[in-house]
Order: structure tokens, then sequence, then C-alpha cells
């Protein structure tokens, strides 16, 4: 126990009953989509993609169908073989219609480039491995799925010492990231050193958190063959995985208000996305695949499964067994800052990193606010929650501004610990779309 | 005796500021045009801002320094303006009398939802978790933010689940407008009997699926009355209210989603019944 008081951890946040055990044993398991497979072009930070396809076109798996021409914008590639069904609005596990690329499924899987061994992919240059990220379309694979060739690419004034592989996986239920790190080590390690490279940094730190042990065990035997590379536990709490609580857990630098971690020599990836950057330029894969944890109370035999993007939520299910009868709720994501979703018809996207279904619906009936400051103790950010709401509450935007509402990272810890159930994050939300109202307007 | 050193003191004090300020009301006076009182007070004085200014005290002002046109208070309406004209010896036009109409018929009945809804009470709110609760990406979300900003208590929710306007009160401040984060209502003459009630742009077999009263954009009623009704983006608009002539209206009728409504020559308070059938 006084071991644990030791680790390293970051300020504020909550500890939950994380649920990992239903699925932390279970190895990942291929599922291939169904006949019809629906490609959102937007599935990443920033604008949507634009598609390169029409409707009738053959594609093959890993083709780009859509380009990111913005600056903030990522490819999208085809998951399949098949023939272009419809390029249409449907269903987007944002809860809106997002335009699609909807494939007829052939079930053949060839591939569009035959797989090219690079011999040495460590030898690349740093523009040589941007431009490669680049153009797999790949994506921070822990939720946020920003766009991962611009984190690769920092201003040039702000220079790179360390890079972070976010093995935290804080989310409770979810156990893709810590499969991924039981099962390809190795993978996830050369793709660090690869982002090494591409930022000119000097060492690399795993951090992972205490309950993931197996993942910690192997990682630390594997790390030992690379220089500079060093794992390092954390004590366990939400929200470790968020970028600027890392950092700060990690190293003890704290992310200035409104900046990045560039501004504190630190690039942090997901560890999906380390893989998938290694797959990217040792066999030119683009980013078409992920692994999802499917599991929750609701579903007969939790699994974590390696799918590819654009398979309908209903088909994950069917193939774990189904949905028992109480189930209430299905989130995509994780349980704390995941979207429910309204219907089985959706597809999995470069971000999908679970699916849950709850048996019980979380907290309700809201009571009025007692001004425990609970909310501000937990937060992680260091933002006083119910002030915020007040805030909102009353209009007094501007306000809300100078109280740095902008610098919530809707972890939903104010709301978790909330003894009156007030929807804190959901106002404060309301309160940052108002902020950025207001600024658009001036 | 020293009962006079306060006194004198105090007393002193008391003259040398006196004259102080009789000094300061003199020398830094402000001129203001007595017209600018007078015409705030012919003014309602709600400060709805409908005339484009912060209040009624800087809309008198703007009258007063010629910026701005005395027909502009929806709430005073002709009245005001003819006794703003009076005072000010000009002309006037008549301006129209307009009112807001909610421009979503998608009534709980008749509309899609894509699950139960739970968190704030706030059209605002609703509409960033997954973009509202209803399937309908233009409809009326239905919680109120328009009723909540009405200064006149000219709104309400009705049984049906949507926004209905009293008229009586409504003078056309445009606060509904501003509120609602759809913009599905609109400041629109009382003459107009003709209006399309749906902003929905969405292709026809899409926006079947999604509402019964949506606006299909089939064009039949802008092929009936070409001059008044126009397609854009799949949606019918109004765009000359004028140009209706009677006899193209009964082929309104035919809308095969209502999308578009005469309405009555008697107050229109659309029922729920009404609107249900």
């Amino acid at each position: 126990m006084l071991f644990n008081l030791r680790k390293r951890t970051f300020e504020g946040g909550i500890h939950v009953e994380d649920y990992k055990e239903l699925t932390d044993s279970q190895p990942i398991e291929v599922l291939n989509p169904g006949e019809k497979v629906v490609i959102p072009l937007h599935q990443h930070f920033g604008a949507p993609a634009e598609p390169l396809v029409k409707k009738g076109d053959e594609v093959k798996v890993g083709q780009k169908i859509g380009e990111g021409k913005a600056r903030f914008s990522a490819h999208v590639h085809s998951s399949v073989s098949g023939r272009v069904k419809a390029i249409d609005y449907y269903n987007h596990p944002s809860g809106q219609f997002a335009l699609s690329v909807i494939i007829e499924n052939d079930g053949e899987y060839t591939p569009f480039e035959e797989e090219k061994e690079i011999k040495d992919p460590f030898s690349l240059s740093p523009e040589q491995i941007i431009e490669k990220v680049k153009e797999a379309g790949i994506v921070g694979m822990g939720g946020a799925a920003f766009p991962t060739f611009i984190k690769l690419n920092p201003p040039p004034d702000k220079p790179i010492d360390t890079i972070i592989i976010n093995g935290c996986e804080c989310e409770p239920f979810l156990n893709a990231d810590n499969r991924l790190m039981i099962e390809h080590p190795e993978d996830i390690l050369r793709g660090a050193v690869l982002i090494k490279i591409a930022t000119g940094a000097e060492r690399i730190i795993i951090g992972i958190e205490d309950n993931k042990s197996d993942a910690i065990k192997i990682m630390e035997s594997h790390a030992k063959d690379f220089p500079f590379t060093e794992v390092i536990p954390l004590k366990t709490k939400y929200p470790q995985g968020a970028e600027k609580n890392l950092i700060y857990a990690l190293l003890k630098r704290q992310v200035p208000a409104g900046g990045l971690p560039f501004d504190v020599g630190v690039v942090v990836q997901n560890v999906a996305t380390a893989k998938a950057i290694w797959e990217a330029l040792s066999k030119g894969k683009p980013l078409y695949e992920r692994v999802v944890t499917v599991t929750g109370q609701g579903i007969k035999e939790p699994k974590n499964l390696l799918v590819r993007v654009g398979t309908l939520l209903k088909e994950l299910i069917d193939f774990c067994g189904g949905l028992k009868e109480d189930t209430k709720m299905i989130v995509m994501g994780g349980p704390m800052m995941g979207v429910a979703q309204w219907s089985l018809d959706v597809p999995v996207i470069k971000a999908t990193s679970g699916i849950i279904a709850l048996t019980y619906i979380p907290k309700d009936h809201e009571q009025p606010c007692i001004r425990c400051g609970r909310c501000a103790e937990h937060c992680p950010m260091g933002l006083i929650p119910n002030q915020l709401m007040r805030l909102t509450k009353f209009g007094e935007i501007e306000e809300a501004d100078k109280w740095g509402i902008l610098n919530c990272v809707e972890c939903g810890c104010c709301g978790f610990v909330c003894p009156a159930n007030i929807p804190l994050v959901h106002w404060i939300r309301t309160g940052k779309n108002k902020v950025s109202l207001l600024r658009k307007q001036k | 005796m020293e009962i006079l050193i306060p006194l004198i003191t105090m007393g002193v004090l008391g003259l040398l500021f006196s004259v102080g300020l009789v000094i300061a009301y003199k020398k830094l006076r402000v001129e203001e045009n007595p017209l600018i009182s007078k015409l705030e007070e012919i003014l309602p004085g709600v400060n709805c801002g409908a005339c484009g200014y912060s209040g009624c005290r800087a809309y008198a002002q703007g009258i007063v320094d010629g910026k701005t046109e005395p027909n502009l208070c929806s709430v005073g309406g002709n009245e005001t303006a003819q006794k703003i004209a009076d005072l000010l010896g000009i002309e006037v036009t008549q301006t129209v009398k307009k009112v807001a109409r909610v421009l979503c018929q998608g009534t709980i009945a008749l509309a899609k939802f894509k699950g139960e809804y739970r968190g704030i009470n706030s059209c605002f709110s609703a509409q960033i978790v997954c973009g509202g609760n209803k399937l309908c990406e233009y409809g009326c979300l239905g919680f109120g933010d328009c009723v909540r900003a009405c200064p006149f208590d000219a709104m309400y929710i009705g049984d049906d689940g949507l926004p209905v306007v009293i008229e009586e009160n409504c003078v056309a401040c445009g606060k509904c407008v501003e509120a609602c984060p759809r913009k599905i209502i609109e400041i629109l003459p009382v003459f107009q009997k003709v209006i399309v009630f749906c902003r929905n742009k969405d292709k026809g077999s899409l926006a079947r699926k999604l509402c019964e009263r949506a606006c299909i954009g089939c064009g039949i009623c802008s092929r009936a009355c070409p001059d008044g009704i126009k397609l854009e983006d799949n949606l019918a608009i109004v765009y000359n209210p004028l140009n209706l002539p009677q006899e193209c209206l009964p082929k309104l009728e035919k809308c095969p989603t209502k999308a578009i409504r005469v309405i009555g020559d008697e107050r229109e308070r659309i029922s729920t019944q009404q609107r249900a059938g």
C-alpha cells in the first residue's frame, strides 16, 4: 500500500470502479464485417474528408476513398473490397448524420496494393515519416481522433525532448489498449521509436496505470531492448489518460492554459496510434482497422475484437452473444466520456475504443447545489465547475470565459462526484459553446 | 467656545464645495436636446432592441440625430411612429405589422425522435447532445428557449410540444429568433397568409422519414404559384407574399405533407387536433 502511495499521478481526479475484469484476459479476436460497410468521411477532429469515389466504383482494401484537404483533416481508406453502393448521409457515432461511403463487401478483402516491405523504416527522415503517417490517415486512437501528422510536426521554435506513449486507458471497462500492449508490445515500441525519430526527441516514456500489471510486465521486458525507453507505472486514477494530466503525472510539467503539449516539449501518443504508425511504415498499411472492447453488464460474452472501420455496431454485439434483456443504454467510447447511441445501425470509426452496454441508467433527479465543493476538489484541470455552471445558467458568458471554462476537458469527474446530481458537464459544455459563439460574433 | 471650531470648519468646507459644484454645473454642463427625453416618453420603454438600438433612449437619440427612421419601433407600431412624426413635424410611412411564426409542425406525434433526452431543459443544451433528440436536424426541439426569451409573454409551449405564439401579445421584437438555436422562428408580416411551416433542407426521401409534416421539395406549390413561391435546397420558400393571386391558393392544398398552408382570415391559433389531423 505504501508503495502504491508513492506512485506518480496527477492532482484531482476520481477513483472509479473499473470493471476491467470483464475483458482483460480475453485475447483479441478478429471480426470481419457483413455485407454492408459504412465508412463515414468524418472520423477525426477537423474538417471532413472529401469523397474520391462515386457510386458504382470498385474499391479495394486500403484504397483511399476520402481525402482530407483542409489543414486539420485526415484521409479515409476503405476497409473492405467491393462496390460502392452509395455516398449518402448515414448514422454517425456522434448521434448526428454524416456523409458516408456505403460499400457492398465482397468478402474477399483484395488489397489495393500488395503489402510492400520497407526494409528499414528507421532509416527514413522525419519528413518522410510524417508524410507516410499523413498518407495512412492515422489519427489519435485514444478517442479524440486528432490527426497524428499534425502532432508529429511541432512548430520549429518548440523543441521536443520527450515522447509519452499513453497506455493508461483510464476509462472504466475498456481493455483495447491493454490487450494491444500484452499482444503486440514490439509493434508499439517500434512505432514509438518512429515517433521519436519524426520529432527529434531524446527519450520515450510509456505510462501505464498499475491496474494493468500484465501489460506493465510485458512492456518492461520488451522495453529493455530499446534505448532511452522507460515504462513508468502510474497510480490508477481517472482521467490519467488525458494528455495534460499524464504529462503532469510523469514529468511534473504543467501545460499552460490554452496551450498544447508542444509548449512543454512533449508529444503524447496512444499505444494503438504507435502500433498503427509502425504498421503504416513497415507494411504500408493505412489505418482501417482497430481493436474495440465490447463489454458491459448487458453483453452476454464480452470480448476484445479487431474490427474494420465501418463495421456496424449490431454485428459486433451479435458476435458477442447479443444483448441481455435488461440493457438500458449503449455507449460508444468509455462510460465517462463516450456518447450514448440511439441506434445500433452505427458504424465503428477510427476513434471507437469500446462499446459498452449498461444495465442501469446513470443517476437522475437533480437537486439544488449545496456548494460542497467536491466538484472543484476533483477537477483535474483546477476549475470550479459549480461556478461555471452558475455563470452559464444565468447568462454571464463573458465571466465564464474569464473563469477558464474553455480549459474544461469534459472528463466528467465533477458530475460523477456531485451529490446533488447536477449535470455539470452538460452545463459547462453549453457554456463552452456559448463562449465560442460569442467569440465568433466579436 | 470650542464648539465653534468644528462648526466654522465644516461651514467653510461646505461653502467651498458648494462653490465648486456651482462652477462645475455651469462650466461642465452638457447641452442635451430636450427632444430626446420627450421621445423617450412616447416610446414604450421596454428596451427590447427590436429597432436595432440597445434601448429606447438610444433609439430616441438616433431619431433626433437623424440617423434612423421613426417607424422602427415594432412594439409601439404605427401609433407611436405617428406620435413621433407629429412631434418632430415630419412624415412617416406606415409600417406593416409583423408577428413571429414558428416554422415547424413536427409535434410529438408527427415527428420522429432519436430517444429519450435527459439533460438540461434548454434547446441550446439539447442541441449539443447528439444534435438534439429529434431526428430532423431542422425541427423545433421544444424545450422553450424562445418562451424564456420572450419579454412580452407572447409564447408558450403547447401540449403538442411546439411553441405557440399569442398574436395579440407578439410585437415582433425578434428576441425569440435570436434565442432559437435552430433558427426556425421568423418574423413575418401579419398579412402573409401563405406560410411554409418547415425548414427541412434534406432530400425528399430522407425528409419523409424524419417527419410527417416535412417539406419534401416536390415543387407542387412552386409550380402552382411560380410568382410567389420558389424551391431552394429542397425547400419551398414564399419569396413574394404579395404576388400570390387568390386563384392559386386552393392548389396549395395539394401539398402532400401539408408543410405549406394558407392560414385562415380569423386568427390562426392552431390547435393540437388541427395539427395532428
